[in-house]
């Protein structure tokens, strides 16, 4: 029991350091980048207890938008925090600021969380409370470390592992003439071995997800679901032992998040009939947030080629499909 | 706090395991004779606890040591975008790098444009291979 206490105890020290570690980053950034005319401290740490309350779920129809529309008042308001507290930064740069304050709050959550089960544990003199702890530890600490690691990538405008999606897309619209659609993402009109591809990634090079299941319904819906295919790029969790940078594909929505998107996306593609293919890029939890590896960057034209074998495969010449890059688009631009 | 107490108690079995050795006297004055064994069975304990605690001391100097963020070296690569140009630089990634982002210097082998082709860190440590 000494010995686990001792190694929780460790790791909260740790995490302590990395969570002070955190808002430091942060609020150097935010005095860097956005000028402020007063001392940002208090609004920063004002923002790291930020919370969101979940919609009720007890009559779940409806449900997700509901969703939708607390994580857009959520967006909304952070990005004018943002702007409150670095009143110099531009569009880029609030993206930027408040993916790293995200990072930040993060960690300070981490931090509390593991410091409420340690004092529960030693208060009640729990055996199995501690035990669970010091068990998902080793976890819990490279999560951590990873947000760390992505506060830098984040202030500095850094593509993350997370990127991988937007960096394939990038790669297949660059050059084409882009417009935006709802909300924060781009598409281009590509040919594409013999198709018209429709891809869309988030607008960047910003940190950005932007709200690929709008997107993808405003598409399928302009072409009044005249679409052949869709296929879906993502960084996805890789189990241990798998190679970084492996590409994988599958069927289904791609998408992480909370789960509008997919679901808002598996509406219309039902609605018309639409198949869906993912293609994955494997990487780890602490890949996804902290600087692109060069394993994952070079995982790229792999993803291509599985993209045009699909292609090939499961449409005809002349057919319209959709690609979209899903993930964070910080430091990739299109 | 607990650690430095084992080891106080392990340097105090390791001076009454000397004492009994020697004189056969424990250290409170009392005589005892025939007590080698004692003195063995102390100087064990003594030496278990005071290695196990200087090991725990040790191990959480190492982990104050250990409290620092990593933060990874990121490459940006320039390609030129001329067709035909293969001319290629990677320097140290600087705040404002994105991809696909045009440089204004020109390439300095055919002077067409460049452009950032990719960012990335490189992962130095390689992971640990299981042969499963």
């Amino acid at each position: 029991m000494y010995v686990m206490i001792r190694e929780v105890e460790n790791s909260l020290h740790k995490l302590k350091y990395i969570k002070e570690e955190g808002r430091k980053v942060t609020i150097e950034a935010i005095k860097e980048i956005g000028k402020p005319t007063v001392d940002p401290s208090p609004r920063v740490d004002r923002f790291l207890e930020y919370f969101t309350i979940g919609p009720q779920s007890m009559d779940p129809a409806g449900v997700v938008y509901k969703l939708d529309h607390i994580l857009d008042v959520r967006d909304e308001r952070m990005k004018d925090e943002v702007k409150l507290m670095a009143p110099s930064s531009d569009e880029v740069q609030v993206n930027n600021l408040e993916n790293t304050l995200e990072a930040a709050m993060a960690l300070n959550f981490i931090y509390k969380v593991v410091r409420h089960y340690y004092i529960q544990g030693k208060k009640t003199l729990s055996l199995y409370v501690i035990m669970q702890l010091q068990m998902i530890l080793p976890m819990v600490m490279k999560e951590a470390e990873a947000y760390a690691s992505a506060l830098k990538a984040f202030a500095y405008g850094q593509p993350i592992g997370d990127g991988a999606g937007p960096l394939i897309a990038a790669k297949l619209m660059h050059g084409y003439e882009t417009r935006k659609v709802q909300k924060d993402c781009v598409v281009a009109t590509v040919p594409f071995a013999g198709r018209t591809a429709l891809v869309l990634k988030a607008e960047g090079p910003g940190g950005n997800v932007g709200k690929p299941g709008d997107a993808v319904e405003t598409l399928i819906e302009e072409n009044e679901g005249k679409i052949a295919t869709l296929i879906m790029i993502d960084a996805g969790l890789k189990l241990e032992g798998e190679d970084v940078g492996e590409v994988a594909e599958g069927i289904g929505a791609a998408i992480g998040g909370p789960g509008v998107d997919q679901y808002k996306i598996e509406e219309k593609l039902t609605k018309y009939k639409i198949p869906n293919y993912a293609i994955i890029i494997k990487e780890d939890i602490g890949d996804a947030v902290s600087p692109m590896r060069k394993e994952i960057n070079d995982a790229v034209d792999k993803a291509i080629e599985r993209i045009r074998s699909v292609v090939l495969e499961r449409t005809k010449e002349g057919d319209k499909i959709i690609i979209v890059g899903v993930g964070n688009s910080i430091g990739v631009g299109q | 706090m607990i650690v430095v107490v084992v080891m106080a108690l392990a340097v105090v079995a390791l001076i009454l395991a000397t004492s009994l050795y020697y004189t056969g006297t424990t250290v409170t004055g009392s005589t005892q004779s025939g007590d080698y064994a004692a003195a063995g069975v102390l100087a064990v304990i003594g030496l278990i606890a005071l290695s196990m605690s200087a090991f725990t001391l040790l191990q959480s100097r190492r982990q104050v040591a250990e409290m620092k963020i990593d933060i990874p070296k990121v490459m940006t690569t320039i390609g030129c975008s001329s067709v035909g140009c293969d001319a290629k630089t990677v320097r140290e990634f600087q705040r404002g790098d994105y991809v696909y982002k045009e440089l204004d210097a020109p390439c300095q082998k055919c002077s067409g444009k460049q452009m950032i082709t990719a960012i990335y860190k490189e992962v130095k440590d390689k992971e640990k291979k299981y042969p499963v």
